[in-house]
Order: structure tokens, then C-alpha cells, then sequence
């Protein structure tokens, strides 16, 4: 088993849910994002970690506001992997990459895997990668050992689901909302309607994203049969508010984590 | 060739909130090309709305000065003004088969915008047009015509505030309203069926231009020009001659300031920024940084003011079968005032581009017959023209 699944089955024993942040390296800049992602690894039981870029479709204006503060300090795929590299010195959860596919293109993909591999990255989800298109990504995770996630949204029928599912590694990414990422206030009873139904069908972890804002919402999510919780444009805002207040940046950010953290435990 | 694909070049690079939505749309798309009553149905619009066919027309003056037989494909005379209506109105007529009643589209120049709020108003559809704040201040006729028209405007402000980012937008609302809403993409670019869809609503040019020159010249031409931005007026017409291999098919690029980064929208031109990459669902030529992030263009054309070329003129480049230059901004007002002086019609700077690449190289098509796409009229450009050709008007 890997450690990404080793991880949700020691979660599972110990009766909670896999709480997982989301930042985009490099927001709102080299130092403060390390600094802030080590502080956050200490409450969190997994990190997704998106690579800036210049067209992000599948997020919403807070996230691309992350990529562009990141792109302006001068954030590249190098300094990413660099990033990530020294945040491994400090935390050994599982790390999960958000990126688009020219990111990965232009690297060359095996080229990319190896980075993520000596970064001791666990996953990747290329969110403009639907399984139409994986079949070169998959040969070179597979040779570099990095698991690759794939989306499901409330449209997924039962036959893409499954194909979908044999598709990934890690787990799959349920996307909590038709549309893009951002916070939203009302988790859709529809979404919580579908996951319960799918939840059942599936033999891989299943972690729900997009739009999820506040650890009411979280506990929902968890009692919908969530494997995992994952929040960013919420957190990323938090950020957004204190630019000029890095203390407290960093403060309020890890408090918000642990308050979400909480609502996994006991579900 | 895998399904979506021509040659290396395309594909279905999206997120999959919007997969079933593309998908739905190939299946509507194919349904559609096989039912006589869909084609019946377009045929009418064109011709009863939109007016077509739209003529050639020999051009005497400029001939005469440049040393080559010059035809214009009018598609400046087709309703709202170019050739983006043909498309527009194929589209809508997909979404209604589809039951979708709303209509959202990106727009750079504003002609697609127009076309597609033209489309929603005949066919009695719910129509939001995303374009960029840049864009918005240089167009600002073609604002108010799509308000007019009873679309809404939803300004861009992000990025590069103009069509790249529009269509980030205009995506971002389609994956959180697929169930009602269809994105009506204006160019042969996208996730596929998009790039094959767009030509095949655009082929309509070639196919009149080739039995009208036909007609009028008793042969083929020896050249094809037209100009790319996303590329569809150009695909439309080369698809008309892409059989006839003595026919060079030439695209023109918008060179912009010339071709230093960031000052035009060349991709082909361009061998350090220009490279193979992923880019709103399709995998093409785009300009970028080393690492990929996609980059800022400059044209003085709002409509070629873009960074990825569709995937169609990439294979037909590689398969060399069509070829491609640019005009810089110079040689498109050149273009464009000649056009106007010369043969009293007024280009869009868009398709000014092919004009002032012509004037530039007439000299390599001497006693030739060249037939010119002239994709869309200028006067949605007579303010920035003025501008740059430094003409006040009060």
C-alpha cells in the first residue's frame, strides 16, 4: 500500500476523516508560504500544494488571485519543487500537487514526475487532464511512483465513476459544486445527496472539494461519507486579508485549520 | 488519427465538470450533420438572415497597382458585419436541439460577441457575452450593439483583461451552469468538438468562394490568404480548396509591433515563446514562458489579440499544407487604408491583416490570381484607426 493509502486506513482506524488545506506555493511569497505551510502540516493530515498558473479554468477568482500574488514574487516550476523540497524537511504527510497541463508539458512529463518524485511528492491531480487524455501522465507516474488523483463532479454518471476509479491511484477528487473553486456559504444538498449514493460503490478513498468554507460544512461533508476534506479558497483568503500582517497571517490561518480539524474527528 | 485529434494537435483538455457537456455536444453535433432537416433549417437562416451568399468581388484598383488579379471574399456583407454569424447561428441552432436556452460566449473584438447576441435575440434565447475590460474601451460600439441586441455584458478584469482571460471566464461560468447553458465559442480553438464544429459552420465560405471564383475568373486561384487569430474565418475558407494542392493556402498572423515577446500575437513566428503547448482544452501552438504560463499578446486587431492558434492550422502547417506569415500593425493600417482609398471598401483591422500582408509581398504573386478573405467590415475600428493613423475625429 502507499503511504497516501496507508495514511486514509490509519485515519479510518482512529474514527476520522483526512482533513486537507489547500495553498498555492509561493502565495503570497517564498518565505511566508513556507513558513505558513509548516505551521499548517502541524495541524493538517495531508497538504494539496497548487503550482501557480496563468489560466487556471477550473478555479475561481480567489485561487487565480493566489497565482497571480505567486507568479509576481517570482514563483516557477523549479521554485516550487525547491519549496516543497524544504517543507519536506519539516513534515512527512502526504503532499498532493494541484497543476495545470502545460505546467507539466513543458517540462517534459517524465521530467516533471522526477521532480515531483525527489520532492517525495505522493500525488498529482492535472486538473485539465480528464482520463481522455491521461494515457502518457499514467506512464510516467507509474515509473516515478507518484499517484495520480482524478476529478468526479455531480454530473459523473455510474459508468464514468468507474472508469474514473480505475484510473486513479491516490484517491478520487469529488468536486463538492458545479462550477468553480471559491467559498461558498450553502454546501448543495445535491452534491451530499450524490456522494452518499456513490460513496458505497467505490473501493478507493474519496475526498470532496470546492466550495467548502466552514467546519459546519466539513462535518457535513465527513457524514456524507467523505474520506477527506479539502479547503482552500477559505484559507486562501485568510491570507488575501493579512498580506501586510504576516504574524497574523500565519496565526489566524493555523487556528482556522485546527477548528476545521476538529470537525473530522469521531464521524 | 485518435477521436478529437487532427494529427498531434487538439484534443479534450478539460476539467471534467465540463466533459459531460463536450461530450453531450459531439453527440448533438454528429446527430445533427445527419439530419436533413438541421441542414435545411441552417440553410434558410443563412440566406433569408444572415444574406447569404455573400459575393467576390474583383478588386480593379489595387489589381492594377500591385500587379495580381485580387478577388475579396465579402463576408464583410454578411449580417452583423463577418464571419463569425455563420458559426454563431449553426451553434445556437445546436443548443436548441440540445434544450439549452441560455447562451454565453467570450468575445476579443466584440464581432463574435455580436453575432452570438444576434443569434440569441432570432432565436429567442438567453444570451451573456464575457469580454475584457481592454477590449470593452476599444470596442465600444459593439458593446452597446450586443445591449441592444438584449445581451448582457460581463466586463473581464482579470489577467490580461482581454480574450484570453474571457474565455477563462466564460468557462468558469459554463462549468457551473452546463445543465442550462451552452458555451457558444466563437473560433476554431477549444476542447474538442469545438475545433471541427467551428470549421465545419465556417466552411460555408470556401465552398461558395470556390464555385463564385470559379464563375468569375474561370479558375482557380493561385493563392488563398486570410487572416488567424483562433483562426476560423481562415479555416472556413481554405477548407473550400484544401483538395486542390496547386492552391497555396496562406495565413497571416498578427506580427503586432514586431515580434519581440509580448508585442504580438504570431505563434508561428515566434520560435522561442512559440512552442507546442496545452492551452484551453486543446494542445496547439501557443506563446508562453519557458515554464508554460501563457503569454500576454499585442495586436492592434482586438480579434487576432490572442495566444494559441486552433489546432487545425497547426496540422495543416506540419502537413505543409497551408503556410503562414504575419503583418504587423503597420502593415494591416496600410492595409487598411488602401483597401478604403483604393476600392471604397472599409476592412476590419482583423482582416486588414491580409490586405497589408498582400500589399507587402505583391511582388511574389505577380500576374497571380489571389482571393482574399475579407472576413469582417471596419467600422467597429474607425475610432482606433483614427488613432493610430493619427486622424482626429470630433
Amino acid at each position: 500500500m502507499n503511504p497516501l493509502l496507508t495514511k486514509f486506513k490509519a485515519l479510518e482506524d482512529n474514527v476520522e476523516r483526512a482533513l486537507i488545506p489547500f495553498l498555492v506555493l509561493g502565495d503570497p511569497d517564498y518565505k511566508t508560504s513556507l513558513e505558513l505551510l509548516t505551521a499548517i502540516a502541524k495541524e493538517a493530515d495531508m497538504l494539496e500544494l497548487g503550482f501557480a498558473f496563468s489560466d487556471p479554468i477550473a478555479d475561481g477568482k480567489t485561487v487565480q488571485a493566489a497565482d497571480q500574488r505567486a507568479l509576481k514574487a517570482g514563483m516557477t516550476t523549479e521554485k516550487n519543487f525547491e519549496l516543497i523540497k524544504e517543507l519536506r524537511k519539516e513534515t512527512d504527510i502526504p503532499i498532493n500537487l494541484l497543476v495545470y497541463a502545460n505546467l507539466v508539458y513543458q517540462q517534459g512529463i517524465g521530467k516533471f514526475f522526477r521532480l515531483a518524485q525527489q520532492a517525495k511528492v505522493d500525488s498529482v491531480l492535472i486538473a485539465d487532464v480528464p482520463p481522455e487524455e491521461s494515457n502518457e501522465f499514467e506512464i510516467k507516474a507509474r515509473k516515478y511512483k507518484i499517484q495520480l488523483i482524478f476529478m468526479v463532479s455531480p454530473l459523473t454518471n455510474k459508468e464514468r465513476l468507474q472508469k474514473i476509479e480505475n484510473k486513479t491511484t491516490g484517491f478520487i477528487y469529488y468536486v463538492a459544486r458545479l462550477g468553480v473553486t471559491g467559498a461558498k456559504e450553502d454546501l448543495k444538498e445535491r452534491s451530499l445527496k450524490h456522494l452518499k449514493e456513490i460513496k458505497p460503490l467505490l473501493r478507493k478513498p474519496i475526498c470532496v472539494g470546492f466550495g467548502i468554507s466552514n467546519k459546519e460544512q466539513v462535518r457535513k461533508v465527513a457524514e456524507a461519507g467523505a474520506d477527506g476534506i479539502i479547503v482552500g479558497s477559505a484559507l486562501i483568503k485568510i491570507i488575501e486579508q493579512n498580506l501586510n500582517k504576516k504574524e497574523d497571517l500565519i496565526q489566524l490561518s493555523v487556528a482556522f485549520v485546527k477548528e476545521l480539524k476538529e470537525a473530522t474527528r469521531y464521524v | 488519427m485518435k477521436k478529437g485529434y487532427f494529427g498531434e494537435f487538439g484534443g479534450i483538455f478539460m476539467p471534467e465538470t465540463l466533459i459531460p457537456a463536450v461530450q453531450q455536444l459531439e453527440q448533438v453535433f454528429i446527430s445533427a450533420q445527419q439530419d436533413g432537416n438541421f441542414k435545411q433549417e441552417l440553410e434558410k437562416i443563412l440566406k433569408e438572415f444572415v444574406g447569404r451568399p455573400t459575393p467576390i468581388t474583383f478588386c480593379k484598383n489595387l489589381s492594377e497597382q500591385l500587379g495580381c488579379k485580387i478577388y475579396l471574399k465579402r463576408e464583410d456583407l454578411a449580417h452583423t458585419g463577418a464571419h463569425k454569424i455563420n458559426n454563431a447561428i449553426g451553434q445556437a441552432l445546436l443548443a436548441k436541439r440540445m434544450g439549452k436556452k441560455r447562451i454565453i460566449a467570450e468575445t476579443g473584438a466584440g464581432q463574435h460577441g455580436v453575432a452570438t447576441a444576434t443569434a440569441a435575440a432570432f432565436l429567442g434565447m438567453d444570451c451573456t457575452i464575457y469580454m475584457g475590460t481592454v477590449d470593452i474601451e476599444r470596442q465600444k460600439q459593439n458593446v452597446f450593439r450586443m445591449k441592444l441586441l438584449g445581451a448582457k455584458i460581463h466586463p473581464v478584469d482579470s489577467g490580461s483583461k482581454t480574450l484570453k482571460d474571457a474565455i477563462n471566464e466564460a468557462l468558469r461560468d459554463w462549468a457551473g451552469s452546463v445543465e442550462t447553458t451552452h458555451y457558444l465559442l466563437g473560433s476554431a480553438l477549444g476542447p474538442h468538438p469545438y475545433p471541427e464544429m467551428v470549421a465545419y459552420f465556417q466552411t460555408v465560405i470556401g465552398k461558395e468562394a470556390k464555385k463564385q471564383i470559379l464563375k468569375m475568373q474561370g479558375s482557380l486561384p493561385d493563392a488563398v490568404i486570410a487572416c488567424v487569430g483562433g483562426g476560423s474565418n481562415a479555416i472556413g475558407i481554405f477548407k473550400g480548396f484544401i483538395r486542390d494542392k496547386k492552391v497555396r493556402l496562406i495565413g497571416v498572423e498578427a506580427g503586432g509591433r514586431g515580434i519581440k515577446r509580448h508585442h504580438h500575437a504570431a505563434r508561428f513566428a515566434d520560435p522561442v515563446a512559440g512552442r507546442l503547448g496545452i492551452i484551453h482544452g486543446s494542445k496547439t501552438f501557443v506563446l508562453q514562458d519557458p515554464d508554460g504560463q501563457i503569454d500576454n499578446t499585442h495586436s492592434v486587431s482586438a480579434g487576432l489579440d490572442y495566444s494559441a492558434v486552433g489546432p487545425e492550422h497547426a496540422y495543416l502547417r506540419k502537413k505543409k499544407r497551408a503556410e503562414y506569415d504575419f503583418a504587423t500593425d503597420t502593415d494591416c493600417l496600410k492595409g487598411f487604408e488602401e483597401l478604403s482609398k483604393q476600392e471604397g471598401i472599409i476592412p476590419a483591422l482583423e482582416s486588414a491583416h491580409a490586405v497589408g500582408y498582400l500589399i507587402k509581398h505583391h511582388a511574389e504573386f505577380k500576374d497571380q490570381v489571389v482571393l482574399i478573405n475579407l472576413s469582417g467590415r471596419g467600422d467597429k475600428d474607425l475610432e482606433i484607426a483614427s488613432k493610430e493613423l493619427g486622424v482626429k475625429i470630433e
